[in-house]
């Protein structure tokens, strides 16, 4: 049975849903929902410091899903009712923390290297985190899409909390990614 | 040398570079998808620049987000700004950061781990 994208969207929004997204992740959404979830924690009069790092968060992970979305061949968007350049993004606020989560469907190949990549950033204290970041500023060059590589390790230096992923397989070659991102 | 003066905008930061007065500015929020599109003609500049540069050199850098995109593109503004301190002319580069953001401070000093310029760290407080 292939992962139900739909069902697991819904079950993201416990707690106190500030945003719930999922759709083509386009320029326009990303500016959107910036927007609006910036709006809302100044409406809730959010400590600037965590205000900042939500914001930052979001960045990031909207950036992600804009650069690495990979888009269904069209017999399983079809079938799904998928949307172009599909992602799902959810933030929450649950027992005084917020919960970004952020989904996009990926091919097998790529698993590997993402799963490696926040293995292994989960596995490094906040001063070799520090140092990664600045190894891979000054050392890697800027892909054409503008991805740096630095976006997780960013996530994660910023929050200092753990990355939490799953792969789901979807079909065929096809799988979810899921990233869930803790702002303490 | 022409001047540059771009206007900020809810993703991309205010931009003032002025050959005559020797005085860079990028304040706001630096958060586009491709940050190269925006940097690389700031960076051009910086190039021009260095050929002729003011005795002193001010920097100043004011923001409140940049993404991570942007991060490698400022990078390369501050490596422009290096070679011409390595060439024997002032430059200085003023990092500013609101009031307990530690985050933009530690950007600001990782910056300056990498970069041979003198960095000031200035707090800003309301």
């Amino acid at each position: 049975m292939s992962f139900d994208v739909q069902e697991y969207y819904s079950k993201l929004g416990v707690g106190d849903v500030i945003l719930a997204f999922k759709g083509s992740i386009t320029t326009d959404l990303i500016n959107n929902v910036l927007e609006e979830v910036e709006a809302k924690l100044e409406d809730v009069d959010e400590e600037a410091k965590i205000r900042k790092k939500v914001y930052n968060v979001l960045v990031e992970a909207l950036q992600n899903l804009y650069h690495h979305v990979e888009e269904l061949p069209d017999n399983l968007k079809t079938k799904d009712n998928f949307e172009a350049k599909f992602g799902i993004l959810v933030v929450t606020k649950i027992n005084g923390s917020y919960k970004i989560s952020c989904g996009n469907f990926i091919t097998s190949e790529k698993i590997k290297f993402l799963k490696d990549k926040i293995d292994k950033i989960n596995s490094l204290s906040r001063d070799e985190l520090k140092d990664m970041y600045k190894f891979i500023l000054n050392h890697q060059k800027l892909s054409a899409k503008g991805g740096g590589g630095l976006g997780l390790v960013d996530i994660a230096r910023k929050t200092g909390n753990k990355l939490e992923y799953t792969f789901q397989h979807y079909a065929e070659d096809y799988y979810f990614f899921n990233l869930d991102v803790l702002i303490t | 040398m022409e001047p540059i003066s771009i206007e900020g905008t809810p993703k991309t930061p205010t931009v003032k570079f002025d050959a005559s007065n020797g005085i860079i500015e990028i304040k706001g929020r630096s958060i586009p998808e491709n940050s190269i599109e925006f940097y690389k003609p700031l960076v051009d500049w910086l190039e021009e620049y260095a050929k002729n540069p003011m005795e002193k050199t001010t920097v100043n850098v004011q923001l409140e987000y940049f993404n991570t995109s942007s991060s490698k593109c400022i990078l390369d503004v501050f490596k422009k700004l290096e070679a011409i301190h390595k060439a024997k002319h002032e430059v200085v580069i003023n990092w500013y950061y609101e009031e307990d953001d530690e985050d933009m401070l530690e950007a600001g000093e990782d910056y300056e781990s990498i970069i041979r310029v003198p960095f000031k760290m200035i707090e800003i407080v309301e």
